[in-house]
């Protein structure tokens, strides 16, 4: 075994979950003081033209894996162009690893892994030199980055098809070969710009889980932009919500759930009453309400409100009856990054 | 304990600080078009006019009554000339898709992505049409040098000419440089390697047709720096300590030849970045 690579204890193979084993080594900020950020802009404006793809923003990525979530045009890819030194920011400053963005772009590069939304791969190369090649760029001499290449192939699920021309392969695989590129020099910090695009649903649970296992097994700070929140939800620990160029809410996904209550589903008929008129007298008595279709909301009752789950849907009942309005399904859930999402865009 | 562990593991090696990735994609460039057959054979062919050449310089050198074949400073100055035609199909060959094809391919994000300057990605694709071209004008045309002495067996010819070394040197760079960095500039300004062919294609023949009719009007050549390539041909006839073929002062068919390489680097700035901002 090459005395060049160490490996990670909690090893497993491709979508096995981790077994449990010694602590994985935290390597994102390298170097700086425990609780400094691996990502921080502070006031970051970028303007294309005319268009503003990202206004003012000041958001802090703390190690681990942490979410960029928003809708299509929020300014998420744009954020990380800007972070890798693709686009200049008009205004404001960035950090990276602790190293300031305008002044040390190539110790950041250096350090970091991107995997980016298009398709993006060297002509005429197969999988194997394609990894090895950027490995080398990246500043691996050519025998540890051949070595490297083999290994992250079969770590993404490519072992098999790793002699194959690029320009083969299927969606999936490219997705696959995007991260492979990205980790081969085993970065500090990962940008990962939607790597579930365009994969099938068993694809997609395998990129999730080694995502997951990437940011809480070995190591290795993350920053996974996505448009979908399940993602976002099952492989981060952190997110940052961002809407039309803004942060809209940012934080320990735990946190930005709470506070602590009940979300409850409801399809609901009108009887007598009116459906503004109900969501009204909900919003008085201090629940959240977000209606998911015409007839279907999820509505949000705070602690203190009931008391116990029954109290909760008897105060619902009576309120549905009060205003003439049939309660035909009643589901207890639990608060989702979906109902942090909505809040943060201001989703009605 | 697994055999091999498959797993993602640290790579706590050194890695080479950077500055020396435009030596990587040189390397993979040059490889790459090693691996190629139909290239091979160009490349082999572009070498024919220099046996041709050796073998005149040694009948001249062996053989008394072949003297009016003996090797003068135009002689080299010749070769450089025969070899233009292999030039125009190499840079095509080689050239055409350096940069086309990786933004065909959404190469450069990945390129730009880890510790490289644009510069360096430029430096890396220019070096591997530059090695070629240097392959096929200045590698053969010293060595022509080199057989001179070896078949006469005396230096006399060299130091009575000391002056060609440099003037091979010059103008194989002078034209190296200038197809390098025009058709990088070209392949960078489109996705399609054979448009950038044709469009190399073109903008030589044109200009060079353009020249010629307006010298079969005037019927000066006054105007012979319309054409990179006959401009070329004005300057390197001056290193070479020949009369200029053309009316046009050499100081002008140089500036026209420095000003399409400042416009070349010019375009490969602008165009080569890890993201297309469309506004």
């Amino acid at each position: 075994m090459d005395s060049n690579l160490q490996p990670v204890p909690a090893g497993p193979a491709v979508v096995t979950p981790s077994p449990p084993g010694p602590p994985p080594v935290d390597r994102g900020a390298a170097g700086s003081p425990a609780g400094t950020p691996v990502v921080q802009l502070d006031g970051v404006t970028v303007i294309y033209g005319k268009n503003q793809a990202l206004k003012n923003v000041s958001a802090r990525f703390e190690r681990g894996a942490v979410g960029l979530l928003g809708p299509n045009g929020a300014g998420k890819s744009t954020m990380l162009k800007a972070l890798l030194g693709f686009v200049k920011p008009n205004v404001g400053r960035m950090h990276v690893l602790g190293l300031d963005v305008a002044h040390r772009p190539m110790e950041i590069r250096a350090r970091l892994g991107y995997m980016p939304e298009t398709d993006g791969h060297i002509p005429g190369m197969n999988a194997v030199s394609f990894v090895a090649y950027c490995g080398q760029l990246a500043g691996l001499p050519a025998v540890d980055a051949m070595q490297r290449a083999h290994e992250v192939l079969y770590y993404v699920g490519l072992g098999e098809a790793r002699y194959r021309n690029l320009e083969t392969y299927s969606t999936g695989m490219k997705q696959r070969i995007k991260l492979a590129q990205a980790i081969v020099h085993d970065p500090d910090l990962l940008f990962l710009d939607e790597p579930t695009n365009g994969m099938d649903p068993k694809g997609r649970d395998e990129m999730l889980e080694l995502i997951r296992d990437l940011g809480h097994n070995k190591g290795v700070s993350l920053i996974l932009s996505s448009h979908l929140l399940p993602d976002v939800e099952y492989t981060c620990d952190h997110v940052v919500v961002m809407d039309k160029g803004q942060v809209a809410a940012q934080g320990p996904i735990a946190e930005l759930k709470g506070p602590a209550g009940r979300v409850f589903e409801l399809r609901v008929k009108v009887a007598t009453g009116s459906l503004p008129g109900f969501i009204d007298v909900l919003q008085k008595a201090g629940m959240e309400c977000h209606s998911t279709d015409e007839d279907v909301m999820r509505v949000f009752v705070p602690t203190g409100v009931g008391g116990s789950e029954r109290t909760d849907q008897q105060i619902l009942f009576s309120l549905a009856a009060k205003e003439g309005v049939q309660v035909r399904h009643l589901r207890p859930s639990v608060p989702t990054l979906e109902d942090v999402f909505a809040k943060a865009v201001g989703e009605e | 304990m697994p055999i091999h562990d498959q797993s993602y593991r640290h790579f706590e090696g050194a890695k080479a600080p950077p500055g020396r990735a435009w030596l990587v994609i040189a390397k993979a460039g040059v490889m790459h078009m090693i691996r190629k057959r139909l290239f091979l054979g160009l490349l082999i062919v572009s070498w024919v006019p220099f046996l041709f050449r050796a073998g005149q310089i040694y009948f001249s050198t062996n053989f008394p009554q072949m003297a009016m074949l003996a090797a003068t400073a135009e002689t080299f100055r010749e070769y450089l000339e025969q070899q233009n035609p292999f030039v125009f199909f190499m840079t095509i060959y080689i050239g055409a898709g350096l940069i086309a094809n990786d933004r065909r391919a959404n190469a450069l994000q990945i390129y730009l992505s880890k510790p490289l300057l644009r510069s360096e990605y430029i430096a890396g694709k220019a070096s591997v049409l530059f090695f070629f071209l240097m392959l096929i004008t200045w590698v053969p045309g010293i060595f022509l040098l080199l057989v001179q002495v070896m078949f006469a067996g005396n230096f006399q010819f060299l130091t009575k000419n000391l002056f060609l070394f440099p003037a091979i040197t010059v103008a194989a760079l002078l034209q190296v440089i200038l197809a390098t960095f025009t058709m990088l500039a070209l392949s960078s300004l489109s996705k399609s390697s054979r448009y950038v062919s044709i469009l190399y294609a073109g903008i030589i023949f044109f200009t060079t047709a353009i020249y010629g009719v307006l010298y079969a009007i005037t019927g000066s050549s006054s105007m012979s720096w319309l054409s990179p390539t006959e401009s070329l041909a004005q300057v390197v006839d001056v290193i070479f300590r020949l009369t200029p073929r053309y009316m046009t002062p050499w100081q002008v068919s140089l500036i026209v030849i420095v000003g399409l390489i400042a416009v070349s680097i010019s375009i490969l700035e602008r165009r080569v970045r890890g993201v297309e901002v469309v506004t």
